[in-house]
């Protein structure tokens, strides 16, 4: 919305009015308008409406997964005895006699096993209504480690239970397991991605700046990393990591893995563009003002290609996280107890049960989601990092 | 065009052998090596080992040397042929390797075929009809296609297989072809297996082709050669084909580069959840059993494929593309 930046006109260029110009100065007649490099970028970001979405949509699923123990109403680890692979709730106002109920409810599970496949078979118990209760009282748990609460998001009675997208083989809650996966895979994403903007703009920078033997290594390396094929080094290296490590170890082990292959297009473009921007007339000015060259990188380089490295790094997120939960489907990842979206996966890689719990695929479907919402995302970003070119926007 | 070809030649041989060292370091670094691997095995059958008996094994296979050497040993016997000895199969890596590389050569190649089959007819519709509900519903299933990991395609195919046809779509081969001699009857069989992997393994490669496409397309239509085309009543048809579409197809091959070690990655994934028998499940296995001949040479072979997939991509598009000078 181009409203709410402020426009300001340029004042003092009355016509017929004598000011002095300074040479050089391009003469601002009356009808243009002066926006700052900053406004321009979020306005064509505001136009590209479904990197805006799918910025919106990760905002969301962050906010749902730093507060997973808020939002799910059950731990990972919590069994419900009575709902063993139990399928998805539905979410009911309206009960069996057609009335209309304001508090949302569920219903019990029917659980009935069936004689000729001895599988357990639910269906919904219509004469048990359980009602949803919201910020009400539920299991007990340690908010992020620090202190002890019991206020869910939204729970249960005592003696009623809300499965939303089921429950595994163990009876375990999905939507809770889903959620707190989901704080896993994602800050992979985020925590890799650091790691690779760190790299990258270390090797990158070193070889468009000092040019010369450094470029020439740096571009060999990145040459020969990008012509591995990733997923089978990275089995190598997760199959490396001792098995007496730590759930937090491997996850920093596999994060570390992850972004030692991942920063070689970011070393390339930050490469590119201190190539350019050595050339730069203020680049100059600046190293003949006595600036030494990290103030010369920090002041003055860096900030006129930070949007450019923000949208490339965006678009490097999602093959951490397909990393990730590659390599947890594998088993050579991160391991139960630890939950991350992969893991979840890793239950459902037999066909049999797929065929008998599809639900256990739901983990699958939010990967997709947000490694779709951060394409798109840096998508738009991309586009809207250089503000002053029209590609994209005819 | 010799020069040049001669010296990307030549450019492969400091590229292969950073690969050889990286790939050895790597599988040096699991905790103890192949020897007590083998040990632990014959301790829990109950053998009981020599102190001498190890102290052989480990000079047998140069376990005893510096480092350094032991690579000189490795990659000196991988050039001449010799990949060592796969202690999990009881069989020379050479067999198994030989085995199986063909397989994943087969789908791998036929990925990136299927990925061109479908990209350039859906890239070119995409972007002559811009924004039309065709194209939304092309670019949307793009993007889920780009997002999907190929090992859930592979799940949600053979789920659907498996519920709606009643086929089980794993493998590459019906059952009573799986030790039969090479025939005509086990290759159609094969034909019959291979398009399913295949397709899994080319989407992600065809969604991001085929966006490729649409946007150098794009970018085509709009310059003033075809607008004076079409001005001078040129068919539509004619219009695009000509000489828009000659030029936005460049990346079809400039992007091999690109896609081979995505393709490889996705076939030995897909490879794993699909039981084929190619290189990824056997590299697996080979990993979590510390059997680290088998797993350096496959790794080396996947690695030298894509480096070989990536030379003949720019020798071709040297040949296409008139516009790129050999230096």
């Amino acid at each position: 919305m181009s409203e709410a930046a402020p426009l300001s006109p340029r004042e003092g260029a009355a016509p017929g009015a004598t000011t002095f110009v300074e040479p050089g100065t391009p003469v601002v007649r009356e009808e243009e308008l002066t926006i700052s490099p900053r406004q321009l970028m979020w306005i064509r970001f505001r136009r590209h409406r479904l990197a805006y979405a799918s910025g919106i949509f990760l905002i969301v699923l962050y906010l749902l997964v730093i507060f997973a123990e808020f939002v799910s109403p059950y731990g990972t680890t919590t069994r419900n005895q009575d709902a063993i692979n139990a399928p998805p709730m539905a979410v009911h106002f309206f009960d069996a006699e057609g009335n209309f109920h304001l508090r949302p409810f569920v219903y019990a599970y029917h659980m009935e096993v069936n004689p000729d496949t001895w599988m357990r078979e639910y269906d919904e118990d219509t004469s048990r209504i359980i009602p949803i209760r919201f910020f009400a009282r539920g299991e007990r748990y340690k908010m992020w480690n620090l202190f002890y609460t019991d206020v869910h998001l939204f729970t249960t009675d005592e003696g009623g239970y809300i499965h939303l997208f089921g429950t595994d083989p163990l009876g375990r809650d999905m939507f809770s397991r889903v959620l707190y996966g989901g704080r896993i895979s994602l800050s992979i994403g985020f925590v890799g991605v650091v790691m690779t903007i760190v790299f990258g703009i270390t090797l990158g920078g070193l070889a468009g700046y000092l040019g010369g033997i450094t470029d020439r290594g740096v571009n060999k390396v990145i040459e020969v990393l990008q012509c591995l094929p990733t997923l089978p080094l990275w089995m190598a290296l997760s199959a490396a990591l001792p098995v007496h490590w730590s759930p937090l170890l491997v996850y920093f082990g596999v994060t570390i893995i992850l972004s030692l292959f991942g920063w070689t297009a970011l070393a390339r473009q930050v490469r590119g563009r201190f190539l350019a921007l050595r050339e730069e007339d203020f680049v100059m000015a600046a190293r003949l003002m006595g600036a030494d060259t990290p103030r010369v990188i920090r002041k003055h380089m860096l900030p006129s290609f930070m949007s450019h490295i923000i949208a490339t790094a965006t678009l490097a997120v999602p093959a951490m996280i397909l990393g990730e939960t590659a390599l947890s489907f594998l088993g050579i990842g991160l391991r139960p107890p630890v939950v991350s979206w992969g893991v979840l996966l890793f239950q459902a890689q037999n066909p049999l049960v797929i065929e008998m719990t599809p639900w256990q695929m739901l983990p699958g479907l939010f990967v997709v989601l947000a490694v779709m919402a951060f394409n798109l995302l840096g998508d738009g970003l991309r586009d809207a990092a250089d503000p002053y070119s029209t590609g994209g926007m005819k | 065009m010799r020069s040049y070809l001669v010296s990307r030649l030549l450019g492969m041989i400091p590229t292969l052998a950073i690969i050889s060292v990286i790939v050895f370091t790597v599988i040096q670094l699991p905790e103890g090596d192949i020897v007590s691997s083998m040990l632990d095995r014959l301790q829990a059958q109950g053998v009981d080992v020599t102190e001498e008996y190890v102290e052989n094994l480990r000079s047998q296979y140069n376990l005893d040397k510096p480092m350094v050497l032991q690579y000189f040993y490795w990659a000196g016997n991988f050039l001449t042929g010799d990949m060592g000895y796969s202690i999990l199969f009881n069989r020379p890596v050479n067999e198994l390797v030989w085995e199986r590389l063909g397989y994943t050569l087969s789908i791998t190649i036929s990925a990136l075929v299927f990925t061109w089959i479908v990209a350039l007819p859906i890239g070119i519709y995409s972007a002559v009809r811009q924004y039309t509900i065709g194209d939304y519903l092309m670019t949307t299933l793009a993007l889920v296609g780009l997002a999907t990991p190929p090992f859930l395609l592979a799940l949600i195919f053979m789920h659907v297989g498996f519920t709606w046809f009643g086929i089980s779509t794993g493998g590459l081969f019906s059952p009573e072809f799986e030790d039969a001699p090479w025939s005509i009857a086990k290759f159609a069989d094969m034909l019959a297996h291979i398009w399913l992997p295949m397709v899994i393994v080319g989407a992600s490669g065809a969604a991001f082709t085929m966006r490729i496409l649409r946007a150098n397309l794009l970018d085509e239509l709009n310059k003033p050669y075809v607008v004076t085309a079409r001005a001078k009543g040129v068919g539509p048809a004619k219009l695009v084909i000509k000489y828009p579409v000659r030029i936005a197809i460049n990346p079809f091959i400039s992007n091999i580069g690109l896609m081979l070690p995505a393709l490889i990655s996705g076939e030995a994934l897909v490879g794993m959840v699909m039981g084929l028998p190619t290189i990824g499940p056997l590299l697996l296995q080979s990993l979590l059993n510390q059997d680290m001949f088998l797993a350096g040479s496959l790794l080396m072979w996947l690695a030298a494929l894509v480096v070989i997939g990536i030379l003949i991509s720019d020798l071709l598009l040297a040949w296409v593309d008139p516009r790129i000078r050999f230096e």
